[in-house]
């Protein structure tokens, strides 16, 4: 086949994501900024600049910028000690503790934000520290969320790093500390820069977390476009800081991607034996169990509070799930939101499925000329960028372009889920990539030359290897769907609603049994998506949540 | 089958990005003979053996019997190729393994299980149906993977460096089974390597490339007799080329015509106190079946061989007798033997 050719057949394969990604992302978020860029029907730029000097604005952008670099920073003290006591260190009940701290990357942002307002608020058991409504509180939020993406990605790497140039160095005569210092963080730095760009990625733009703690005191660019957007109507404004927003964020997944260069997790690796704890391990043992901390308090807390009612312990909360609320807090019971969250993480699961496996089929096929290198990084590049969009613009910008004629989706049953599809479609490609990556071309060739047809080619040569990841990915947009806020929060009509937004909802209202009822719907689907990742994690793909 | 050859490459090209890989490239194969195509790495080898089992885009043609098979498809060409490091799919038994090609077909169970055991047998593994590739050693998966591509039936059997990823030893035995095995099973191939101590081994004819073109190809004897240029002649193993007078010289001491230049293996020259030839010994080295020297002569420092009950040493003067069926003339001078890529 020419080149031309060549490439004609890939474009045509890449028409259908390409389309989706068009209708559903770019014309919303163009939508969005358009209407920031042409207030009155024609162009201001110099309007969307002047925002850019507004005092709230200023302080909203230093303030995403100190929390995420702090807590980047944090993350990491806590994320790379455990990274190397769950990977490398012979501890009784690792695989629990490993699942354990795991499971918060895909806990929904209300829940968590609810499980740290128990902990810490007016009459939490941490009250007496005054966090409450305080930067501290969300930087902990924010660690709580991002060290589980420390532990995996340079886990992952800890794991398969050959330990034969750290027995030479030792052979030689350095000492433990040395040997860490000089050869095997030098080793794992790739993984590192990698790790710590994508949770500043995920810090500068979280949601959900900011909005619950940070309440009207404080809040970052992400809460400041909700802001602009939902009270304020200044579209000018939320324009302005979406496309800073996007900017900041292509710079990072560039770099990320740089810093990448080095082996993504792999799919045939080695693994290091696992070394008896020694004494040296303690301050990495230390950093462990201050983690676990972390991570098991706010739940705890959480599960206990929604037990307990006037000081006994109950299930009326949980009962009360079947009631719309007091005081007309919703439209419906609870038990329906849970019904048609599950329904909607469903269609968002095998929609991202569809268009991430495409996607990864696409940007992993060998190339024959360097344009087509470069159309497929183009391509790899292009369907990451749904992370770095504010989930506020999206499902803002979903409202202003797709609700009206010519694209009159507002009442389709279909519209979140697509939604949905799109934030998690970048973590199932990053699954799927890594692993399609790694299968030998030839393996496919050999099967071909005696006499496999492509398709029966694909069946003995990648099918095996692709299964498990694949559901490892399914289960990751499911989770991730299940617990979406930000862009589902305008979508959703109040007669169907999804339980994320309920419980935001509930919180919102007055009233103990509100209030008992967002806990436990809390809880209810916190140990939903924890139970999809544990079972996630049993798959034991490498690929899962390394971006 | 003369005049009718069952595989005929015409002018076939590879590139990549405008890089050619392959030049132009010719080749013609009859029915149940085996060619080697020899070369240094990065000639393009592989990538004219991948062009005619059709994994890269190529221009020309590639023919079997009448039947062009240019825009054929890899899998409906009927070429089974082994690669240099097996490619055996790691999930599936040594049985599956080598009854997968049977599988595609639809051969029936029982028969399958038949060929298998008679394949694994024909490459000296039988037993081995229940393992799994990743227990295997290097040379035994290189048997697996033969006895997969013979599963195949194939009408052509392409060999990309079988033996290039095992150790000395293991290369010379497989070698000859490799031989043993084409011929008892009347295959056609064509195998593609980097030593032609394994292209004599197993092949009938060669075909010499350089720098993505085929220099020189025929029945590997002669091929070995008169290589085309001084290049090719260092390639299959000939020690040294000596130039102008030089050559001349040494052609008449060994009774031959004279020629331009002459290519000359390690024992083209031995001791013998009656020889034609005088020299100084400038370096002795000792191996497990002669002596190995240089010796300056009137031509230059040529090597020479000795038995091992002479002892010569350096310094020494000795006599040399020209062996004429170890040197072979060359048409060409050495400075211009490197073609010019377009």
């Amino acid at each position: 086949m020419s080149t031309a050719r060549r490439l004609a057949a890939l474009a045509a394969t890449a028409l259908v994501p390409l389309a989706v990604l068009g209708v559903f992302f770019v014309l919303p978020v163009s939508g969005m900024v358009g209407r920031g860029f042409w207030p009155h029907g024609h162009l201001d730029v110099g309007g969307v600049l002047d925002v850019l000097t507004r005092p709230e604005i200023r302080r909203a952008v230093w303030f995403t910028v100190w929390t995420s670099t702090v807590a980047t920073l944090l993350a990491g003290a806590l994320g790379l000690p455990a990274a190397y006591v769950l990977h490398r260190v012979a501890i009784p009940g690792r695989t629990w503790l490993r699942a354990i701290l795991v499971v918060p990357f895909v806990l929904p942002t209300v829940v968590v934000g609810v499980a740290f307002e128990l902990l810490i608020g007016q009459s939490g058991p941490l009250a007496f520290l005054g966090l409450d409504g305080s930067p501290v509180a969300i930087v902990a939020g924010l660690v709580f969320f991002n060290a589980s993406v420390v532990i995996r990605v340079v886990g992952g790497a800890w794991e398969s790093l050959d330990p034969r140039p750290a027995e030479a160095a030792a052979a030689l005569g350095a000492s433990p500390r040395q040997v860490l210092r000089d050869v095997t963080l030098p080793a794992l730095r790739p993984a590192i820069v990698s790790a710590s760009t994508v949770v500043f990625l995920f810090c500068a733009t979280a949601f959900g977390i900011v909005l619950t703690l940070g309440g009207l005191r404080y809040s970052s660019v992400e809460t400041q476009i909700y802001l602009l957007t939902t009270n304020l109507l200044d579209l000018q404004g939320a324009a302005a800081l979406s496309i800073l927003q996007l900017l900041v964020v292509t710079l990072l997944l560039l770099a990320a991607a740089a810093a990448r260069r080095t082996p993504d997790a792999g799919v045939a690796r080695s693994r290091a034996r696992l070394r008896r704890p020694a004494r040296s391990d303690g301050p990495a043992l230390l950093a462990t169990f201050v983690l676990l901390l972390l991570v098991v308090g706010p739940i705890a807390s959480l599960v206990v509070a929604s037990l307990r009612i006037d000081g006994a312990w109950s299930t009326a909360n949980y009962r009360a799930l079947q009631t719309p609320g007091a005081h007309q807090a919703l439209l419906v019971p609870v038990t329906d939101a849970v019904v048609n969250s599950l329904r909607i993480a469903v269609d968002a699961t095998w929609m991202s499925l569809l268009l991430g496996l495409t996607v990864a089929a696409l940007v992993t096929r060998r190339s024959r000329s360097r344009s087509e290198r470069h159309l497929r990084a183009v391509l790899d590049g292009l369907f990451m960028l749904p992370l770095g969009v504010s989930a506020v613009t999206l499902g803002f910008g979903f409202l202003v372009t797709l609700g009206r004629p010519p694209l009159d989706l507002r009442d389709s049953p279909l519209l979140i889920p697509v939604a949905q599809a799109l934030v998690a479609l970048p973590l199932v490609v990053r699954v799927l990539v890594p692993v399609l990556a790694g299968i030998d071309d030839r393996l496919r060739q050999a099967a071909a030359t005696l006499g496999a047809s492509p398709v029966r080619a694909l069946a003995v040569v990648d099918l095996p290897v692709i299964w498990k990841p694949i559901l490892a990915a399914a289960g990751f947009a499911f989770a991730c769907s299940l617990g979406e806020f930000g862009a589902t929060s305008f979508l959703v009509r109040d007669d169907r609603p999804t339980l994320p937004v309920v419980i935001f909802r509930l919180i919102g209202h007055p009233g103990d049994l509100n209030f008992g009822m967002a806990l436990a719907g809390s809880v209810v689907l916190g140990a939903t998506t924890a139970a999809v990742m544990l079972i996630v994690e049993q798959l034991r793909v490498p690929s899962v949540g390394t971006l | 089958m003369a005049g009718t050859p069952a595989l005929s490459v015409r002018d076939l090209s590879v590139s990549y990005d405008g890089t050619p890989a392959v030049v132009g490239a010719g080749l013609e194969l009859d029915e149940g003979q085996v060619l080697a195509v020899l070369g240094p790495s990065g000639c393009g080898k592989s990538t004219l053996l991948r062009a005619i089992a059709g994994l890269e885009p190529a221009t020309g043609r590639v023919r079997w019997h009448d039947q062009d098979v240019s825009t054929t498809p890899t899998h409906r060409r009927g070429f089974a190729l082994m690669f240099q490091d097996g490619q055996l799919f790691p999930h599936l038994t040594v049985a599956r393994n080598v009854g997968y090609p049977l599988r595609i077909r639809r051969t029936p169970r029982t028969a399958a299980a038949a060929r298998i055991a008679e394949l694994l047998e024909l490459v000296g593994l039988s037993g081995f149906e229940g393992r799994l590739p990743s227990t295997l050693s290097g040379g035994e998966r290189q048997r697996v993977a033969l006895a997969r591509a013979l599963a195949a039936s194939p009408r052509l059997l392409l060999l990309d460096e079988p033996l290039s990823a095992l150790d000395a030893g293991l290369r010379q035995r497989l070698a000859d089974d490799l031989r043993r095995i084409l011929v008892e099973a009347g295959t056609t191939a064509v195998m593609v390597t980097h030593d032609h101590e394994e292209a004599f081994a197993v092949a009938d004819r060669l075909a010499v490339m350089r720098d993505g073109r085929i220099v020189q190809s025929g029945p590997i004897a002669d091929v070995w007799r008169s290589p085309a240029d001084p290049a090719t002649a260092l390639f299959l193993g000939y020690a040294r080329v000596v130039e102008g007078a030089a050559a001349a010289g040494l052609l008449a001491a060994a009774g031959i015509p004279d020629s331009v230049s002459v290519a000359l293996r390690r024992s083209a020259l031995s001791v013998a106190d009656d020889g034609p030839l005088k020299g100084e010994v400038v370096d002795v080295r000792t191996t497990p079946g002669q002596l190995r020297l240089v010796v300056r002569t009137d031509h230059g420092e040529l090597d020479a061989v000795a038995s091992l009950d002479r002892r010569p040493a350096p310094g020494d003067d000795v006599r040399l007798r020209v062996d004429a069926t170890r040197m072979a003339r060359l048409p060409g001078r050495s400075a211009s033997h490197q073609p010019a890529l377009d």
